[in-house]
């Protein structure tokens, strides 16, 4: 049986109640790749991520918001008071429609309303229900509030990173960001269950843990702690691993990242200094003797600051060596190789107008990354929703206005 | 309980460093068989070590806290923390990918596979002959991910890059820095692309495998880390497209947020975060303080003036959190609703109650490593929860499993392939 789909989640439908960015990065995954994504906002106010900037002119406006024009893409959005016992009503109609629910309130919230998995089960059975939060569903600190900062500190690895004088957070809200990621993973897993194996269930994502147990050294941190009898990853200057140049270094017109500092490497840093005679130097045969890394970086920064970032570059990586220019968010939209790749997109929207966005995490053979529409206004499919597929007419639909209700 | 999602799907894992493993990591706690294609002929940097067989100098510096009481061991590659923290639930073999015959035992591996990831540069597997043309035909509804620093293609393509190299071109290295400072005053490098990558590559799997399901199609993915990443930045992105605007590091602080940082506490590298998003919690948090008389200044009055006035803020709140410990710190204030959270160290965290209490640490028995807590799932699910099936394999440890079950090999075959090269549990003796 083979049956024609144009995306790989074009018959997955995915409930969003979620707001700010771990949840809608979430959702907006599955909807890149197709899924049929309803989200829930609060009438009149949406999804608080519409009053965050950066704004279009910088002019503060619901629908002109970049953050939540970035993370809603692909979305259909309506507009339902949960506080209401007709909206209740109407979100279990949504519930039933609906695969997977997917909402990033603080825990207290959705049994509040009466809508905790367990009452949803009974209208569902196979829904898969992903909540996620900053600390988990359970546990003392269930109903603490985090923000970026606190969730870094508490779950990353931000005791290791800054300089020894203070910590420093990651930029921007990647860790919100990488929760968002994890809790697709784990969402899609379930579907898989629900879809294949008829089993609906509960995930819980706590924020925290997506990072205590994380690729970016927190999880290699932790094992070393406990293996080592009790090291803790401080911060440093810099990595103490080799005599080789590790971080960012000033060159003429800006800054250089290297990284690699394994004995492998070696022979390429000689080689990309042009520099052959260093292989002979005795002082630099034990590459883990440290006491001669300042020689080596007399020889190294000198070099460095003649050359372009984009030389610097070039050198590196034509000998091998892990090495590369630190680019400004203009440099990144207009780098030759993500835009010959055509990673950035031109999306219309009726508000923002055209605007070029991060386009798509992984290219697919079938089955593609696809912008279908672009984030939506407030409310923009209350009709299409509530009428198409509630049924609801569209005299209903003026009194559910009046009522508060939408 | 259920049969974990996955249960059946077989994934065939050639992949390096830690955004592969990290993504097959998350394949098999959804219940795939992960099976670990290691080469005994070649020891990939940062994966079972940074050497196969770490010198003295080495092992005194800081890698060597990676091992279980600094020891290498006999086998140095079993015991190393950075492999073992991600390597659960997963299976090793060994072959040789250098030997015509070796290929063969992998194509007849992904034979009977669904998933094969790798993330070596790209046209590795190509050379090899393990391109997705070539694996198409030995298993048509494969689904291949192969991830590498900048995608297949492009002029970035070959080039080498560990996640600060990412970082560093695709912007998350200039954004990350103190205020009033330039990108050499920030540390060591973090590895977030890392994680995120190997998240997105996990997640492309689990795309990939419900189309299969649904059509009975497999395919190939390409998959930039790089380009996985861009979007997590996406507000510093679209404020360039939308405003020609060039955002600089912040530091600690958030631009919706005033006063937020990162404040020394009582103790030996103690700190706290506090982050404070409104006059009402601004006024909470003057309260707890006993709302002494700077509280009232009007430098601080709202939220615009704090943002100003902000470093000054710091040094007076700093003098305060001083005096008290971080954790007395994070209930004091989050009693009263104000978002604030140690920053916690790895012991911190190993003994931090709520952890304990949601089980998230696992303690796990490895034959060469010893039994250690673990960091445990990035999940719960209330119908097939994530289990340990196995800790982290010794290298080759289940060439029994795979040569004689999976593939079929007799007592001659396998003599002659551990003669070979193929077949150990070792490097062999001229890997460094």
């Amino acid at each position: 049986m083979k049956k024609h789909f144009q995306q790989a989640l074009s018959n997955v439908r995915v409930l969003d109640l979620t707001h700010y960015i771990a949840g809608p990065y979430c959702t907006k995954l599955l909807a890149n790749y197709g899924a049929e994504v309803i989200k829930v906002e609060k009438p009149g106010e949406g999804d608080g991520a519409r009053r965050l900037g950066p704004f279009l002119k910088d002019e503060p406006h619901l629908e002109k918001s970049g953050l939540f024009l970035h993370l809603n893409t692909n979305k259909r959005g309506i507009t339902l008071n949960l506080k209401t016992k007709l909206g209740i009503k109407i979100f279990k109609d949504l519930v039933k429609w609906a695969d997977v629910l997917v909402e990033n309130f603080e825990p207290r919230v959705m049994p509040s309303l009466g809508l905790d998995y367990e009452t949803l089960k009974q209208i569902n059975s196979k829904l898969v229900m992903t909540s996620i939060s900053n600390f988990g569903q359970t546990g003392p600190y269930r109903d603490y509030k985090a923000s970026e900062i606190i969730l870094y500190g508490m779950g990353g690895a931000m005791i290791s990173t800054g300089l020894p004088e203070r910590p420093l957070k990651l930029a921007g809200s990647v860790v919100q960001y990488q929760a968002g990621t994890v809790a697709a993973v784990a969402t899609m897993g379930a579907l898989i269950a629900s879809k294949f194996q008829g089993i609906g269930q509960h995930v819980d994502i706590s924020i925290i843990e997506t990072q205590e147990c994380s690729a970016d050294r927190r999880t290699t941190n932790l094992l070393s702690f406990a293996y080592s009898g009790g090291t803790t990853f401080f911060r440093a200057h810099r990595m103490g691993l080799l005599i080789m140049p590790h971080g960012r270094y000033p060159c003429k017109d800006g800054f250089v990242e290297y990284a690699g500092g394994e004995p492998v490497f070696w022979p390429r840093w000689v080689k990309m200094l042009e520099m052959p005679e260093l292989l002979e130097n005795p002082r630099f045969k034990d590459l883990a003797d440290l006491s001669h890394r300042g020689e080596f970086e007399a020889i190294f920064l000198p070099w460095l600051v003649e050359l372009t970032k984009r030389e610097a570059t070039e050198k590196a990586q034509k000998a091998g060596v892990p090495g590369a220019a630190i680019q400004t968010p203009k440099e990144v939209v207009n780098d030759p190789h993500f835009n010959e790749r055509g990673f950035f997109v031109e999306i219309e929207h009726p508000e923002a107008g055209k605007i070029k966005y991060p386009g798509c995490p992984f290219k697919t053979e079938r089955t593609s990354w696809e912008v279908r529409r672009p984030a939506p206004l407030l409310g923009q499919h209350n009709e299409k929703v509530y009428c198409d597929l509630l049924g609801y007419t569209k005299e209903d639909l003026i009194k559910l206005k009046a009522m508060g209700v939408i | 309980m259920s049969r974990l999602p996955l249960e059946g799907i077989r994934v065939v894992d050639i992949t390096v460093a830690w955004s592969g493993p990290f993504a097959t990591m998350l394949l098999a706690d959804l219940g795939a068989e992960v099976i670990r294609v290691e080469n005994r002929r070649h020891f990939p940097p940062a994966t079972r070590g940074t050497m196969a067989r770490p010198t003295k100098s080495v092992m005194a510096g800081s890698v060597g806290a990676s091992y279980p009481n600094r020891e290498a061991g006999e086998r140095p590659w079993n015991r190393f923390s950075w492999f073992n923290s991600m390597g659960r639930n997963k299976l090793s073999m060994t072959v040789d990918l250098a030997q015509p015959k070796g290929l063969e035992i992998v194509k007849d591996l992904i034979k009977i596979s669904d998933i094969f990831v790798e993330n070596n540069p790209p046209g590795t597997m190509d050379k090899l002959g393990l391109g997705y043309h070539v694996l198409k035909k030995v298993k048509p509804d494969l689904i291949m991910i192969c991830m590498s620093a900048f995608g297949n293609s492009g002029p970035y393509r070959d080039y080498k890059g560990f996640a600060p190299v990412m970082e560093a071109l695709l912007g998350h290295t200039w954004l990350r820095g103190y205020q009033n400072s330039d990108p050499t005053q920030t540390g060591v490098p973090v590895y977030h692309a890392d994680a995120c990558g190997g998240a997105t590559a996990a997640f492309a799997a689990l795309v990939a495998l419900y189309h299969r399901k649904q059509t009975g199609e497999g395919q190939f993915i390409e998959l930039s880390q790089a380009e996985s990443m861009i979007p997590h930045l996406g507000e510093a992105i679209m404020d360039y497209t939308m405003n020609q605007r060039e955002q600089g590091p912040l530091g600690n602080r958030s631009p919706f947020k005033a006063p937020q940082g990162c404040y020394k506490c009582k103790g030996d590298d103690k700190w706290v975060n506090i982050s404070i998003g409104s006059d009402e919690e601004w006024e909470k948090f003057c309260q707890i303080l006993g709302n002494p008389g700077w509280t009232k200044d009007e430098r601080f009055s709202d939220m615009l003036v704090r943002y100003k006035n902000h470093d000054e803020l710091d040094q007076i709140i700093e003098e305060w959190t001083k005096g008290h410990e971080p954790y007395e710190i994070m209930h004091l204030l989050q009693k009263e609703g104000i978002p604030c959270g140690p920053v916690l160290s790895e012991g911190d965290a190993l003994s931090d109650p709520h952890l304990k209490e949601r089980a998230f640490f696992l303690q796990l028995s490895h034959s060469e490593a010893g039994t250690h807590p673990h960091p445990g799932f990035l999940w719960k699910m209330s119908q097939t929860p994530p289990v340990v099936k196995s800790p982290t394999p010794c290298l080759g440890e289940h060439n029994d499993y795979v040569y004689r079950e999976l593939l079929g090999k007799g007592e001659e075959e396998i003599t002659q392939l551990k003669k070979e090269g193929h077949i150990g549990t070792d490097y062999l003796p001229q890997i460094i």
